[in-house]
């Protein structure tokens, strides 16, 4: 059986990123799906193997370097590198989050393999991996194949639904590797506290709000909605130039792609830019005073009106379906 | 001190974008092309840098067909001092294997102390050059930072990544991509405009990247085996609000067990 590797993303606590089930699910359809997680020396890696293990990781591969955390990729790039040299896996895979496609990215290069990124499905054609990737918003589906060496793929995160099964007490094998050459340092850093919700790619459901909001205070309308659907927050670039909500919150051409089952679109008159982040959501929702808002060129449940009249008396029927 | 910027001419966002079906790649005439509105405000990043310290050189850098020339001319017009421009039917439909060996040789000729890009491109998305020149050139590299600063011999920047926001710096030469939260780009001036014919732009084949391109090498590729167009959505009619509209949504979300 080929080995298919799985770079492991680690949140501030040192956990596995919530990207890494999707990521072992799609590598156990490729092959034994291998962890590979860089670490600083001294690391509980029990803990982390056995967590691991539980996302379906047959194996773990650890490799400690003293720049993990203080370094920009290259420590992971490294461990990745011995990884392979090691292994002689047939795919890697990463999640398409900022700090892996820098990994990613060094990776193919320094191996001499082939970079296809932002897949949203791989899969096994004999004995090669071809990649489908969402294009334009999904208005184009294509598929990609490596030639000629080894393939390096991100996968975008929220996109995949196969998990492996868990693994009790995967194998862990310790490497330790080095960095050299000029480094990107990291001189300090301030972990993005969590905000309760669940995180704006993978939610389930979004709620996002656009200048028809009107100010920063009226946004929190959104934030409502969000939290009585246990779905995310999000907002279109308008919303995020005019000051009503951090950048980290814009759907968009230029901000996060997302998928979800539910979107709710308060305020957002769609853009095309918009809609290139989230015209693939399952069930689309608009609510806008304006009857000719190119939103509801794709709106599922359309409706002309007001916001703040519309949303209150939809919390207040939630509240009575309880 | 030399600044080179890496900007691109990519389809219209405002417009529909579309692919060649048998090949994958942009179909270039069916929509506008602009300069990408990251690679402006990376221009306008170097430009920033040069009002405070006019010894800086700053240089456009593109990969493109002919018509890119018009990215480059936007770019002189803006205030670059020179332009680069990388032609070569070769090039055309290159994966980010070959994209970046060819920047990376054209940047190892041209010499740069710092190199500064967009942290991902509105047509590709893929965020992974910048970082993939870096290795192929040996240097550090700060990724999707939204704040900019050179100090001594040192580029400092802010970076906020999925999990957390850091301060971030590198020796130069080094390279940094940009995100929106940096500053947006400034307008030609009818002087920039007026300037801008006066000011030298090279152009490069592939064969004149020899040898460089040699230290840049690639095995492998990345090919597109398909490409399909999908049935675009169509949207329900909307209902005026007459009152109810919130109660009728609610319904429609427990009858799509969205509730």
């Amino acid at each position: 059986m080929t080995t298919a590797l799985v770079h492991i993303d680690l949140t501030a606590d040192g956990a596995p990123a919530d990207s890494t089930a999707a990521l072992l699910g799609a590598a156990a359809a490729l092959g034994e799906p291998v962890a590979v997680v860089a670490v600083a020396p001294g690391t509980d890696t029990s803990t982390l193997a056995s967590a691991l293990g539980r996302l379906g990781a047959a194996r773990v591969v650890v490799a400690e370097a003293t720049e993990v955390g203080s370094v920009i990729a290259t420590p992971q790039v490294s461990a990745l590198a011995a990884a392979i040299d090691r292994e002689q896996p047939s795919v890697v895979l990463l999640a398409h989050s900022i700090e892996s496609r820098d990994v990613a990215g060094r990776l193919a290069v320094r191996v001499g393999g082939a970079l296809a990124w932002d897949a949203v499905d791989v899969a096994a054609d004999g004995d090669r991996v071809v990649a489908t990737h969402s294009l334009f918003g999904g208005a184009y589906a294509t598929t990609s194949m490596v030639e000629g060496g080894l393939p390096i793929i991100t996968v975008r995160q929220g996109s995949i639904d196969a998990r492996a099964a868990a693994v009790a007490s995967p194998a862990v094998e310790m490497l330790s590797v080095e960095v050299t050459g000029a480094v990107a340092t990291v001189e300090s850093s301030t972990p993005v506290r969590p905000s309760g919700r669940p995180e704006l790619r993978t939610a389930k459901v979004v709620v996002a709000g656009g200048r028809g909001l009107g100010s920063p205070e009226r946004f929190a309308l959104v934030e409502q909605l969000a939290d009585a659907l246990g779905g995310a927050v999000g907002a279109s670039r308008a919303a995020v130039d005019a000051g009503y909500i951090a950048p980290a919150a814009q759907v968009g051409q230029t901000g996060t792609t997302v998928a979800p089952d539910l979107y709710i679109a308060l305020g957002i008159s769609g853009a095309i830019q918009h809609k290139a982040g989230m015209q693939t959501a399952k069930t689309i929702v608009a609510i806008n005073t304006d009857a000719s808002a190119p939103i509801f060129e794709v709106a599922d449940f359309g409706i002309v009106g007001d916001v703040f009249q519309v949303v209150p008396q939809l919390l207040s029927a939630l509240e009575s379906r309880r | 001190m030399r600044i080179i910027v890496l900007i691109k001419h990519v389809p219209d966002t405002w417009e529909e974008r579309v692919l060649d079906p048998t090949t994958g790649r942009l179909d270039r005439s069916a929509s506008e092309r602009v300069v990408d509105e990251i690679t402006e405000r990376a221009l306008e990043a170097a430009l920033a840098l040069k009002d405070r310290d006019k010894s800086i050189e700053v240089v456009a850098l593109t990969m493109g067909p002919g018509e890119s020339s018009g990215a480059i001319k936007k770019a002189l017009s803006m205030g670059a001092d020179a332009g680069i421009h990388l032609v070569d039917d070769a090039l055309a439909g290159a994966d980010a294997m070959t994209t970046s060996a060819t920047l990376a040789a054209a940047l190892r000729d041209a010499g740069a102390d710092l190199i500064i890009a967009g942290n991902e491109s509105t047509d590709g998305r893929g965020g992974v050059i910048p970082a993939m020149i870096a290795e192929h050139l040996g240097l550090p590299a700060l990724t999707f930072v939204s704040e900019l600063a050179i100090d001594g011999d040192r580029v400092r920047g802010e970076r906020a990544t999925e999990t957390a926001t850091s301060i971030v710096s590198a020796p130069l030469p080094a390279i940094v991509s940009i995100t929106e939260g940096m500053p947006e780009p400034r307008f030609p001036s009818f002087k920039g405009i007026m300037g801008a014919k006066k000011k030298p732009v090279a152009s490069h084949s592939l064969a004149d990247l020899e040898p460089a391109l040699a230290g840049s090498r690639q095995g492998a590729s990345s090919i597109v085996l398909t490409c399909e167009q999908r049935p675009g959505r169509t949207g329900a009619e909307p209902i005026v609000d007459e009152g109810d509209a919130g109660t009728q949504l609610a319904a429609f979300l427990a009858q799509q067990r969205l509730v």
